[in-house]
């Protein structure tokens, strides 16, 4: 490995900036957030960038490198072509704050609209549950989303067609399906699932899939499901007409 | 005149991990308008690093555990200077804590018959760590926090506190910059709960994130609390340590709950070899015995991996010194050998280990399912902090509260592995419910104008310096290696006087930081603001290691290699003397009752 490398880093606030080059030494397993703290401490003291735990499991780091939306704390130098700058931007699906950190409280903002978890009675006199450990696998993935936001700066819907009123994104499929899959929760989404978090926008490209640091088969395991269920609900004629007559 | 806005609460939380989003849901709860203000975005705190689990005595995997065992267990991993009442209370309310997790959404791992289920960990006599694979502190802080944002409470995302407004001996607010935008905000509270966690931000080889600065240590200490067991600092003995940028990152001990074992570069596995006597009884004495206990066994003992954590660290730092390491200067975790006793191996060690297999694989090229891992002690963890009442979790000043690893007085003299989890829910909840009391019964403190005036322009003041100033980045690294080098694992008197020195005049250099660039989420400037909180701190915990001249707990001085009768019987308090230094004081350990004394002695 080369002993310096050259990043090409997004400056500016609120939209407005350009890239600047900085060059810094390297050493042997360097993450891209190690490169960037040492631009920060050397050259760059003011240089906005989010981040806590450097181990993946808080998701504060997210940015797009080269063009792909990351943590960077968990990409290695040694997985990049450092022959090249290496670009590292802000996401671009948020509103831009500064360098790169963005504006990202919408999120908070729509997860806040969803109906909290709402527990069925208890299974035990001392107010426990009985839950197999079979019928709780497919929610615990889901629950090891770590809120990077990643999948929701990847989205289409979110990113191109800047459908934030109407459409939820990825993570609220992943968080709604942990809710509508947990064998204690008793309440009933769908009918919001459909309607005010727009899952029919989503045509299963599973880009949110490929970017999920966490490896939640975001698509397959939740929206999928998430829309079976609102076909059953809304569009199935035959379930339809037991409705009617149970 | 300064005219910043004011916001105005009833209870202000300061601090959004377990600690402090248990205490706003407490407070919220109980009918009080109630605000928590973060460094970080919801749900990033320190918290969710936490791997584990939760300590708290349901028995749902041994039936023979409760909460006196419990008690006995985090006094004894404690070294006797906890305070017992909270050990106590600790060990009493965490099932419940743990039970209403449940309720609110948390999802743990199960046991065969569908209950929460619970696994083995160092210092505990018994299965007693509820988790969630090796993400146990994730599900916790996302279940408070998911349950919390439908509570009512308002959330101070991306701000910093710098300074409590006192007015005579009792909080009456706080005064913060919003990170983003570099504004000042001005709260008055009725009461104010400090949940800011640890100091390891200090220490150049951690586990604990950029948040970890101190602040609730210092702001309580200028606001006249009293700080206690400053000189306990924990080092979790399993760190990684190469490659070089991921250094202290975290290995969880539920590595070694599940049978992994430490063995040094001639394959020995050297804790056989120091077993401290205290623990000699509940230890085994072959590898046979201890694979026995992590698969279950209940009449096996605990293999010597699984002692407290002060103790491993220190053998682990023994083997390196005595050229026994890793080739990267730690030695050999391995969970891999277990293929020898699980044909499915490789899909247990994912099943039960996977943010570990995936960090190991991501950041170190290293398959833990077919190799061992190189792993070293790492600043973890303090095990001082804000002396509180054990009962109401308020501290000396009125109004104010601490809870979590802020707040000293649980764990003595060495934490136990998930003993912090439950803490930061069982005194959260207490800090929340006392804090939520005090401001149904207490008018609101009134703020001075002028003081308001001058914390404004102290914050500014990197500013005005520019460039010309000390760069804060490098004081901030400077401590590092001061308190790495000196008062790290391995402690002498003259080293931390060497410290102390280091430090008074790194606080020279400080107050002359100065920054470039402008106010909106100026990194330069955070760091300029956070430099003061941990040389205070720093300068606290190298004053207290210097006192005590004896080896206990996380404290081991390579000059007083001995546990002394004599300095069993005090705690060491820190308060702001006359003289605006810190003054140190011995005070007497809180008494154990007759019936504590007697659990003990049952459970020894």
């Amino acid at each position: 490995m080369a002993e310096q490398a050259t990043f090409r880093i997004w400056r500016g606030s609120r939209g407005e900036g350009k890239f600047v080059n900085y060059t810094t030494p390297i050493t042997s397993g360097m993450v891209v957030l190690d490169a960037v703290h040492g631009i920060q401490a050397s050259d760059a003291n003011d240089l906005a960038v989010r981040w806590n735990c450097k181990a993946g499991k808080c998701g504060s780091c997210s940015a797009e490198i080269n063009g792909k939306p990351r943590l960077m704390c968990m990409t290695r130098l040694n997985t990049l072509d450092l022959t090249e700058p290496v670009t590292v931007e802000p996401m671009q699906t948020f509103p831009h704050v500064k360098d790169l950190v963005t504006d990202v409280s919408w999120n908070f903002a729509v997860k806040k609209k969803i109906q909290k978890f709402t527990p069925r009675a208890a299974d035990a006199a001392d107010g426990t549950w009985r839950v197999k450990q079979a019928d709780v696998d497919r929610p615990q993935e889901f629950r090891k989303c770590i809120e990077c936001f990643l999948c929701q700066d990847v989205c289409h819907v979110l990113r191109d067609h800047h459908l934030h009123d109407e459409f939820a994104g990825p993570r609220f499929f992943v968080y709604a399906a942990n809710l509508e899959m947990n064998p204690i929760d008793s309440g009933d989404r769908v009918k919001a699932i459909k309607e005010d978090l727009g899952i029919g926008y989503c045509n299963i490209t599973k880009c949110c899939t490929k970017v999920c640091p966490e490896e939640i088969k975001i698509t397959d395991n939740a929206i999928i499901p998430l829309k079976e269920r609102v076909v059953d609900d809304f569009f199935d004629p035959l379930g339809g007409l037991i409705k009617i007559f149970r | 005149m300064a005219d910043y806005p004011v916001h105005t609460y009833d209870v202000l939380v300061i601090g959004a991990g377990g600690a402090g989003l248990r205490a706003a849901i407490e407070a919220s709860a109980a009918g009080c308008r109630t605000a928590v203000v973060t460094k970080s975005l919801l749900g990033k705190a320190h918290t969710v690093m936490a791997e584990g689990g939760m300590a708290a005595a349901m028995g749902h995997v041994d039936d023979r555990d409760n909460w006196r065992v419990h008690f006995a267990d985090t006094m004894r991993g404690g070294q006797y200077l906890n305070n017992p009442r909270m050990a106590e209370l600790h060990a009493k309310e965490a099932p419940a804590r743990v039970r209403e997790l449940e309720a609110w959404g948390a999802i743990f791992d199960r046991t065969k018959d569908g209950r929460i289920l619970q696994r083995n960990f160092g210092g505990h006599r018994y299965p007693r760590l509820a988790h969630v694979g090796d993400r146990t502190g994730l599900e916790m802080i996302r279940t408070l926090q998911d349950h919390g944002i439908h509570q009512g409470m308002d959330v101070y995302a991306e701000h910093t506190v710098v300074k409590l407004f006192i007015d005579g001996n009792r909080v009456a607010g706080a005064f913060a910059y919003d990170r983003e935008r570099g504004r000042f905000k001005v709260f008055h509270a009725k009461a104010v709960v400090l949940a800011t966690g640890g100091v390891g931000r200090s220490f150049k080889v951690t586990s604990n994130s950029w948040e970890y600065t101190a602040d609730g240590q210092a702001l309580a200490y200028n606001a006249g609390a009293a700080l206690l067991d400053m000189e306990f600092v924990q080092f979790h003995p399993t760190g990684m340590v190469w490659p070089p940028s991921v250094k202290g990152i975290l290995v969880t001990e539920g590595v070694r709950g599940e049978g992994g074992v430490l063995k040094n570069n001639q394959g020995k596995r050297f804790m056989f070899d120091d077993i401290p006597e205290n623990y000699r009884s509940s230890t085994a004495d072959n590898p046979e015995e201890g694979w026995r206990y992590t698969q279950g066994d209940k009449s096996s003992r605990r293999p010597p991996e699984l002692l407290t954590r002060d103790h491993v660290a220190r053998c682990i730092n023994r083997e390196v010194k005595a050229g026994r390491g890793s080739p990267h200067g730690g030695v050999f975790l391995d969970i891999s050998w277990i293929k020898e006793k699980l044909p499915n191996s490789v899909e247990h060690i994912k099943k039960k280990l996977p943010s570990m297999y995936h960090q190991f694989k991501q950041l170190a090229d290293l398959d833990i399912t077919k190799e061992p891992m190189e792993v070293g002690p790492t600043t973890h963890y303090i095990m001082g902090g804000i002396q509180v009442d054990a009962d109401t979790q308020m501290t000396a000043v009125e109004g104010l509260f601490a809870a979590g690893e802020c707040a000293a007085g649980l764990h003595g003299a060495n934490r136990l592995g998930g003993n912090s989890l439950s803490d930061l829910l069982v005194f959260g909840k207490l800090a929340g419910e006392y804090a939520a009391k005090f401001a149904k019964v207490q008018a609101t403190g009134s703020v001075n104008q002028s003081e308001i005036e001058t914390a404004g322009k102290d914050a500014l003041a990197p500013f005005e310096r520019g460039a010309a100033g000390e760069n804060p980045f490098t004081i901030q690294s400077e401590l590092q290696d001061i308190m790495q080098n000196l008062v790290g694992i391995v402690r002498v008197e003259n080293e931390m006087a060497e410290a102390l020195d280091k430090i008074a005049k790194l606080r020279e250099r400080a107050a002359r930081a100065g920054i470039t660039g402008n106010i909106e989420y100026n990194t330069g400037w955070h760091t300029a603001l956070d430099l003061e909180n941990m040389l205070a701190i720093s300068e606290m915990i190298a004053l207290a290691g210097i006192e005590r001249k004896e080896s206990r707990g996380g404290h081991f001085r390579d000059d007083y290699p001995a546990k002394s009768e004599e300095w069993g019987k005090f705690n060491l308090r820190i308060v702001r003397g006359a003289d605006g230094h810190p003054k140190l004081e011995r005070v007497p350990v809180v008494p154990m009752t007759e019936e504590m004394k007697q659990i003990v002695q049952e459970n020894l």
